[in-house]
């Protein structure tokens, strides 16, 4: 909160508003350098959602109202989520006691919408990715609530609120040193949770074209035009939003708010480069082995959250 | 900072625990418990309150050398042996056992609050009572899961392990001679086992124990 009043509290929701899509530029471009290929542009996205928004779209006559509402809701929420992350030396616009839960929930209702529009069109395969893409999530809400409510205890001790902004601002050094362990058990939750929510590779590969083995990517084939480009920037907004938490979580706030924001907007962007560097060295699991995965990844939340309570 | 190496080697313990409880491939297995074997090796040295004396080393070298070296090669010659490769079919699958797993942790932490020590003595480590328990209960959870012979007597060592932590947290440094004589136990324990997992492979090309049931003379 110390450097709060230097900056405007919306400059967390410009940065993500604006800088989302770069993120899966640099992905794009640190995969193409594993391949030894040297990529698409780093702008490409907005280039893809310029591309997108300047289509019409289509709609089929078996769907209904909910099909053309499932991107807009989606895109909503997650602009909501995107008002209550705190961002470097800012902090969030909103922010209010329990609002990690509000944060989970939205992408919940994002969720949830996304699924709707995918049952409405009536395709079997787009049915099998809504059922997959529910399962994995169910068991990755746990991991993110679990986590966030172990650093929160960590950090105020749980005496504030739930609060995603206080959360952030208490992350130190100090704190690695007294409490390493548990912010480490819980970074790497929170990837784990990163990598399932934004259907990254060990969980889903967005790059597939087969809809046997898709689970975000073959909810939305149906969607064209404006409608996809929500979408793509919805997810692209997701994976900010996340990375942020992570890197709030694991970066300690530097003294000086300009150099803070800096480091922060470093990390984020290394954090999209290690995303590149897992996709590109590991493959997909089996769609058998995943729940695992997140079911490990809650378990290093609960472990997280055990040790700090019994301190 | 030896109290935070302590808490570290402790935390290893837990995790090689969970991961044992979601491994489904033998020889990772066997890898995990040799893990866990090396560094509980290291326990007795940081705990201890009079510095390094001669039985302490013995007892370190002894559990470091047995459990985290011998032990595994002695097991992955038998797994060698047989054509099992990963457990097939547990009773309870990877992510049940580690979810599971997850309550195991949580309850050890709630009954190894509840404990009621002798008065006087320091415990070595706030975590050491839950981590001991947590070991016992995976090693037996493991005992009682798992259908391949072999994961059964992974589980007996981390059940073995468990009452290791569980005396040194009493304890802080047993009489030599106790601690040979429960490493020679688990020795010979281990080492007959290893004979009986390699003779059931051998008479019958699997070592799954519900099978065995059918036994008759």
């Amino acid at each position: 909160m110390s450097h709060a009043n230097e900056f405007s509290s919306f400059f967390p929701a410009v940065f993500a508003l604006l800088l989302a899509p770069l993120l899966l530029g640099v992905i794009n471009r640190t995969k193409a350098a594993f391949g030894g290929r040297c990529g698409p542009p780093l702008l490409q996205p907005y280039y893809d959602l310029r591309k997108l928004l300047g289509k019409g779209a289509v709609y089929s006559r078996t769907t209904s109202w909910v099909f053309r509402a499932g991107p807009i809701v989606a895109l909503a929420a997650t602009v909501a989520a995107v008002l209550l992350v705190p961002f470097g030396p800012c902090g969030a616009p909103l922010h209010f006691a329990g609002d990690l839960v509000l944060f989970a929930y939205l992408f919940g209702l994002a969720r949830f919408f996304t699924v709707a529009a995918a049952l409405d069109t009536g395709s079997a395969f787009e049915g099998m990715g809504a059922s997959r893409e529910v399962f994995f999530s169910a068991l990755a809400e746990p991991a993110l609530l679990l986590g966030l409510v172990a650093v929160a205890k960590a950090t105020i001790g749980g005496a504030g609120g739930f609060e995603l902004t206080g959360l952030h601002q208490h992350v130190s050094g100090a704190l690695w040193l007294d409490a390493g362990l548990v912010l480490l058990f819980v970074a790497v939750a929170l990837f784990l949770v990163l990598l399932a929510e934004c259907s990254r590779i060990p969980v889903d590969d967005p790059n597939t074209h087969l809809e046997l083995t898709m689970i975000h990517e073959v909810m939305v084939l149906d969607h064209g035009g404006p409608d996809l480009a929500y979408i793509v920037y919805g997810a692209a907004l997701k994976l900010w939003l996340l990375s942020a938490l992570v890197v709030s979580v694991v970066v300690p706030r530097a003294p000086h708010p300009w150099l803070d924001l800096g480091v922060s907007l470093a990390s984020v962007f290394g954090l999209a480069v290690v995303i590149g560097v897992v996709e590109s060295s590991m493959a997909r699991l089996r769609l058998t082995r995943v729940p695992q995965l997140l079911v490990g990844a809650a378990v290093l939340a609960v472990l997280a959250l055990v040790l700090e309570s019994h301190t | 900072m030896p109290a935070s190496i302590t808490e570290f080697i402790l935390i290893v313990v837990m995790l090689t625990n969970l991961a044992l409880l979601g491994m489904g491939r033998l020889r990772s297995s066997i890898r995990l418990v040799a893990i866990q074997g090396m560094v509980l090796g290291a326990l007795p040295l940081l705990v201890s309150t009079h510095g390094l004396t001669w039985p302490l080393l013995v007892i370190a070298a002894g559990s470091f050398g047995l459990k985290g070296l011998a032990f595994p090669w002695w097991l992955t010659r038998t797994l060698r042996a047989t054509n099992a490769q990963r457990e097939a079919s547990p009773v309870v699958g990877p992510s049940a056992s580690t979810a599971l797993g997850a309550l195991l942790i949580v309850f050890s932490f709630w009954i190894g609050a509840r404990f009621q020590l002798p008065p006087g003595v320091p415990l070595v480590s706030r975590l050491a009572m839950p981590v001991a328990v947590a070991t016992l209960l995976s090693g037996l959870f493991v005992i009682v899961t798992r259908r391949q012979a072999l994961m059964q007597v992974l589980g007996y060592l981390v059940l073995e392990n468990g009452i290791f932590v569980f005396g040194l947290a009493l304890a802080h440094e047993e009489p030599l001679l106790v601690e040979m004589g429960i490493l020679l136990d688990v020795f010979v324990a281990v080492f007959v086992m290893g004979i009986a997992v390699f003779h059931i492979a051998r008479e019958f090309d699997h070592i799954d124990v519900q099978k065995l049931s059918e036994l008759r003379d």
